[in-house]
């Protein structure tokens, strides 16, 4: 009862528009629903991160150390200086609005400090004040203020609202990157300890023990080997993983997301049946490890440092098993630290090959650096070459779209493989609308360590462009199965659909493959790979089809 | 000209009104945003509202098909609902509508029946202020209900699946059966 306001309160608060003030004398209003809790300080320690603490957004005390100012001042300019990209998205926006209804945040919570222009003036009006001739002269009609813990306070809000997809630097025509402002925003947040633990905690126990979860190698092993009798259970083949094998051809490295959290999971036997059959059939040699057991890199959203230190374990693990190249699953991020970072912070990988698919022959040249090769390029690779057989009427039931994840398609241009993918093992797929998808697709919502369950309402708002597409081809062409390249999109979108449009299920495409595949010695498999009955592949009817 | 007559010759005029009003409630960049832009994938809230809007004035002059006015009102307070309106803000659009139609048609109306008629409409509209009442409320428990179920949906089962979870026998812990 204490929460409900009084009944002068109440009427007064039944005035319905909201003040009209300019967006630096609207004061910041911390929702709950909007934010993650803050950083547990055992993980920030753990990783040596400055200034862990107990500390809570609501309170007005952030327990922030007494020099912060001269902390974000002094890390301000030695970014300035290591950054060029800094230095110039900092002074190149001439404020044109291209971006500012581009950003699912935006569009969702119609905050316009969500506006990717105006959430990257939270920083630049600092930079003006601090580091600008004119600002220092002009102050606030130059655009400039002083940095004051309200200040903070609103960069802490609005950075933790932005999921660093990069949408909005597709429409700017200086190509400033905000998602580059972001990043380096929070890394100045780090700074003084203000992470979150959605973030904080997973980098920690990536760091220690491969994975975000903390899962030991042992329970690795265990959920694995679990996938196996599944899979033995619903299509008849024990397939036999291997795990840590020194010498073999390649390493396979992705988020562990697919093998804890479902639907990932599904995903995950996809990637085993696959492989399995790729060996029974052409001798395929590739080994799982529970050491690099995590594609993903929080370490992203922490900084820069912390990003190299976690993707450096893959490497490292692809060094000591000696493998040729590494294939990677659907992840998000793991890709775009790989494609855009990883070559600066741990390259050049000269202590392995160039990847070459060993059944094809196809020489990777786009991985000729990285060493790792997508999944769904490789997939595409055997497609092409008619390496796989598949039934794609397995998948009848499904109407399929698919949601290209930020990272994969904005951060690596991986656009055309999964739709090649997709359309060989389904009958019926649908795009959503153009202004949706590939390099323009809408985010998740819950990208870049917000997929928490304590701000669910940013969440749900942040996915309302995306669900409002999924909606839109579910009502046209009866949709029911929305397909991904991501382990943060297998785990947040089913909120999402759950909320906006019910009637739509989430999969990662190795699980549509996996379902189509024709594997030497499979019995009838009345279900699919969720143990689901398949409609129509009941006993008679499987003869009928199979008559054809 | 009757109550329908002018409702239907005022159609345009009010629906505007009325989205403006929904409109309103969001700060004026986003306003100017929502009213602008007119392709409904760049602008989920501003279209969904529109056509909301517009889909419940004509069910409020005609049948008033409940199935049809929440396939409307639903989409409105759904989005509002995460939104972090109050209750009272989320719905009170709806209520809205009846100071809009007094103040474009009100003051053309002369025969009692068509004073008769605005009345019966005037409680239909409050019946769909009730009943965004409800939708919103059916809205947060399923946000809480999300955020209950986030952890143990996703990893939880998965785990449970695997039996990597140690259940509680239904005849008791076993340290109780070593005891005995």
């Amino acid at each position: 009862m204490s929460d409900l306001p009084k009944p002068e309160e109440s009427l007064s608060n039944l005035d319905h528009e909201p003040p009209q003030t300019g967006w630096l004398d609207t004061p910041i209003d911390i929702r709950k629903g909007m934010y993650c809790y803050a950083a547990n300080p055992k993980s920030q320690k753990y990783v040596g991160f400055p200034h862990a603490r107990e500390w809570n957004p609501v309170e007005d005390d952030w327990k922030l150390p007494e020099n912060w100012q001269e902390i974000l001042h002094q890390g301000f300019k030695e970014r300035l200086d290591r950054f060029r990209s800094v230095k110039i998205f900092m002074d190149t926006c001439v404020r044109c609005g291209a971006c500012a209804d581009k950003c699912h945040f935006f569009i969702g919570t119609g905050d316009p400090k969500n506006m990717p222009v105006l959430r990257a003036e939270l920083l630049r009006s600092v930079y003006r004040n601090d580091f600008t001739l004119l600002g220092k002269i002009l102050g606030k009609l130059n655009g400039a203020r002083p940095m004051t813990e309200n200040v903070l306070k609103e960069w802490w809000y609005y950075l933790f609202q932005c999921s660093e997809c990069r949408r909005c630097s597709v429409f700017c025509p200086y190509g400033i990157d905000t998602a580059e402002i972001t990043i380096f925003g929070r890394e100045l947040l780090n700074l003084l300890g203000l992470n979150i633990d959605w973030i904080a905690t997973p980098v920690a126990n990536c760091y220690r023990t491969g994975n975000h979860l903390g899962i030991q190698p042992h329970a690795f092993k265990d959920m694995l080997d679990f996938f196996v009798d599944d899979i033995e259970e619903f299509v008849g083949v024990r397939v036999e993983p291997q795990y840590n094998k020194k010498g073999a051809d390649i390493l396979f490295i992705t988020p562990s997301g697919d093998v804890f959290a479902d639907p990932g999971t599904y995903t995950a036997m996809g990637y085993m049946l696959l492989f399995h059959y790729l060996k029974e059939r052409y001798g395929f040699d590739i080994t799982w490890s529970t050491y690099a057991s995590e594609g993903g890199n929080f370490g992203f959203f922490t900084s820069h440092e912390t990003m190299k230190r976690l993707n450096s374990k893959m490497y490292a693990e692809a060094k000591r098993l000696g493998v040729k190249w590494i294939l990677g699953g659907e992840c998000g991020h793991m890709w775009r630290v790989i494609h855009q970072y990883m070559d600066t912070m741990n390259g050049p990988t000269d202590f392995m090959e160039t990847p070459v698919n060993p059944i094809t022959g196809t020489v990777f040249e786009n991985a000729k650096s990285t060493k790792m090769v997508h999944i769904m390029e490789f997939l595409a690779d055997l497609i092409k070459h008619d390496k796989l057989e598949l039934n794609p009427k397995r998948n009848d039931h499904l109407k399929v779209t698919f949601h290209d994840s930020c990272n994969p398609a904005r951060g690596m241009g991986l656009l055309d493989e999964p739709r090649y993918v997709i359309n060989n093992v389904c009958n019926n797929f649908y795009e959503m609308p153009a202004n949706t998808i590939r390099e323009q697709t809408f985010c998740c919502g819950s990208g870049s360590g917000l997929n928490a369950g304590e701000d669910m309402e940013l969440r749900l708002m942040g996915s309302l462009p995306r669900a409002n597409a999924v909606k839109y081809v579910h009502e046209k062409y009866g949709v029911n199965m929305l397909s991904c390249v991501c382990a943060i999109d297998r785990a947040a979108l089913p909120a999402m659909t759950e909320y906006w449009t019910p009637e739509v299920d989430v999969t990662g495409v190795c699980e549509l493959v996996a379902n189509a595949l024709v594997i030497p010695g499979e019995h009838d498999r009345p279900t699919d790979l969720r143990g689901e009955d398949l409609p129509g592949w009941e006993e008679p009817e499987r003869e009928e089809k199979d008559a054809e | 000209m009757g109550l329908e007559g002018l409702l239907e010759k005022h159609h345009r005029t009010i629906v505007n009104k009325w989205f403006d009003s929904v409109v309103r409630t969001y700060p004026a960049d986003t306003a100017r945003f929502l009213k602008k832009q007119k392709d409904p994938f760049a602008n989920p809230v501003g279209r969904t509202t529109f056509n909301g809007v517009e889909g419940m004035y004509d069910q409020l002059r005609g049948e008033m098909d409940d199935e049809a006015i929440v396939s409307f009102l639903d989409p409105i307070i759904r989005i509002r609902a995460v939104q972090g309106f109050t209750p009272s803000k989320a719905a009170g659009f709806v209520f809205s509508l009846k100071s809009i139609i007094r103040e474009t048609i009100g003051g053309q109306l002369r025969e009692k029946e068509d004073l008769e008629g605005l009345m019966a409409l005037e409680a239909r509209i409050d019946r769909l202020g009730l009943l965004a009442v409800d939708i919103f409320m059916g809205c947060r428990e399923k946000i809480y209900q999300l955020k209950a179920n986030e952890i143990r949906n996703r990893v939880f089962s998965a785990f449970h699946r695997a039996g990597l979870v140690a259940d509680t026998p239904e005849d008791g812990p076993e340290t109780n059966k070593t005891i005995e």
